[in-house]
């Protein structure tokens, strides 16, 4: 009989990859926090690797560079949130030991970073839908009670304001600009609304992280983000689709195809020569 | 011996910003403390973006620099909060930037995050960038991103010319 996919993955996980989200029964707390930590690091570090593969095929050299930008923002915030949940969990693991030697399992991203980029506008608008959310949950996380956390999270949401302003015009100017721009904008948000609820589906490690005052509840968001798509996404002529359904399952860690594929891509150097450095 | 701190201060005056060279790293306010730990110096920098390429050589150049003044027993510290902002570039620097061809920051026109901040900048409801070279303020913007992670691409509509801007934040 075949082995079924929970044996796989706690056979390949130990020892050589072990799992990210290991129960730890003597210290729940720091289980909890550390999940949390890695779904604000990886839902940066996948979107910044994905950002990334625009690097030196953007449409204009203008656009090319500020997507570089962009990816390096995110990658550097993602330095700080993994080395944090390194440092919370404290096993000897860093930032760059749980960015390339996890498997796609135990990421713990939104489903809407891993998406393809497919066309610009496609990647513009995925961008948008994510810095509408990441600069209002930046903002609020400001005031988490865990100080390590509110510095990180003041750091990078005045890098992240300017995501936001870029995205929102970029989203503006194609929606409201050509027929063939205006198209291909609404399609980009049709394709990615169904994945834009999983932002706000908290489970059990949400709702402990929100009782202990270091995150804000996910569901707490949802009002900002939704204020800021109306207001851009009406001045970009497009329709806010009307489905509530949702995807779900990136931040417990089941993720689409398309996450593997990315994996082999960024870790394929630390794979192939475990332990290279610069 | 051990060198006064503020001896250590005009050696590190000295040690130029890796993609700006024409500022040091602390006209570009990014080394926030220098004390001495024991037999230890123990030099505490801030980045100025998260994952600013120069942060890496910077502590290189710092580290080159104090050994070559005689500082064997060092550590160079990261810290992120407070942090880095445009205001804390210096007076002086902004000069520097600006004979370089560098807009220097217009103080007050950080990002707030907010769409609002955006309505006013399309309004043109926000003081003007001006020309590095014409010192014109017929301006626009081109790119929210420019040459290095801390610069926006500009251009000046009277002189033509494009210009970095060394941008609020």
């Amino acid at each position: 009989m075949a082995p079924s996919l929970p044996d796989m993955m706690s056979a390949v996980g130990e020892p050589l990859a072990p799992g990210a989200a290991r129960p730890r029964a003597d210290a729940p707390e720091e289980a909890d926090l550390f999940t949390a930590l890695c779904r604000l690091g990886d839902n940066s570090l996948i979107l910044g690797h994905r950002v990334s593969e625009w690097c030196g095929h953007a449409p204009v050299l203008e656009e090319d560079i500020a997507l570089a930008n962009i990816a390096l923002d995110l990658i550097g915030q993602t330095q700080m949130w993994l080395g944090l949940a390194a440092e919370v969990e404290g096993a000897g693991r860093d930032a760059d030991s749980l960015a390339f030697l996890r498997d796609a399992w135990h990421f713990r991203n939104i489903l809407l970073v891993e998406q393809p980029n497919r066309d610009f506008g496609h990647t513009m608008m995925r961008q948008f839908l994510f810095d509408a959310w990441h600069q209002p949950l930046l903002a609020a996380l400001e005031q988490s009670g865990d100080a390590r956390i509110a510095e990180i999270a003041a750091k990078a949401g005045k890098e992240v304001a300017y995501h936001l302003e870029r995205s929102a015009d970029l989203v503006i100017r194609l929606g409201d600009g050509t027929e063939e721009s205006h198209a291909r904008m609404q399609a980009a948000l049709d394709r990615l609304w169904p994945y834009a609820g999983e932002m706000f589906a908290g489970d059990g490690v949400d709702m402990r992280m929100a009782e202990a005052g270091l995150f804000p509840a996910p569901e707490a968001l949802r009002a900002t983000w939704r204020a800021t798509l109306d207001e851009v996404l009406g001045e970009a002529t497009l329709i806010i689709p009307a489905s509530t359904w949702a995807q779900s399952g990136g931040r417990q860690g089941r993720h689409s195809e398309h996450l593997g594929h990315l994996l082999t891509s960024m870790q394929w150097l630390q794979r192939a020569y475990p332990g290279a450095s610069w | 011996m051990q060198a006064s701190v503020a001896q250590v201060w005009e050696w590190l005056d000295e040690v130029p910003d890796p993609e700006i060279p024409v500022i040091s790293i602390t006209d570009l306010g990014i080394v926030r403390d220098v004390a001495w730990e024991g037999a230890t110096l123990v030099v505490t920098v801030t980045p100025t973006y998260s994952g600013c390429p120069a942060t890496g050589v910077i502590s290189l150049d710092i580290e080159r620099q104090l050994r070559a003044r005689g500082v064997d027993d060092l550590r160079i510290e990261r810290r992120i909060s407070p942090p880095w902002t445009t205001d804390w570039l210096k007076p002086e620097a902004r000069a520097r930037l600006k004979a370089y061809g560098i807009a220097p920051p217009v103080d007050g026109t950080a990002v707030a995050g907010v769409t609002s901040a955006r309505a006013a900048r399309l309004t043109g409801a926000r003081a003007p960038v001006c020309c590095p070279r014409c010192d014109s303020s017929n301006t626009e913007e081109v790119s929210r991103f420019g040459s290095t992670p801390c610069k926006a691409a500009w251009r000046c509509r009277d002189c033509l010319e494009p210009f970095d801007y060394f941008k609020c934040i």
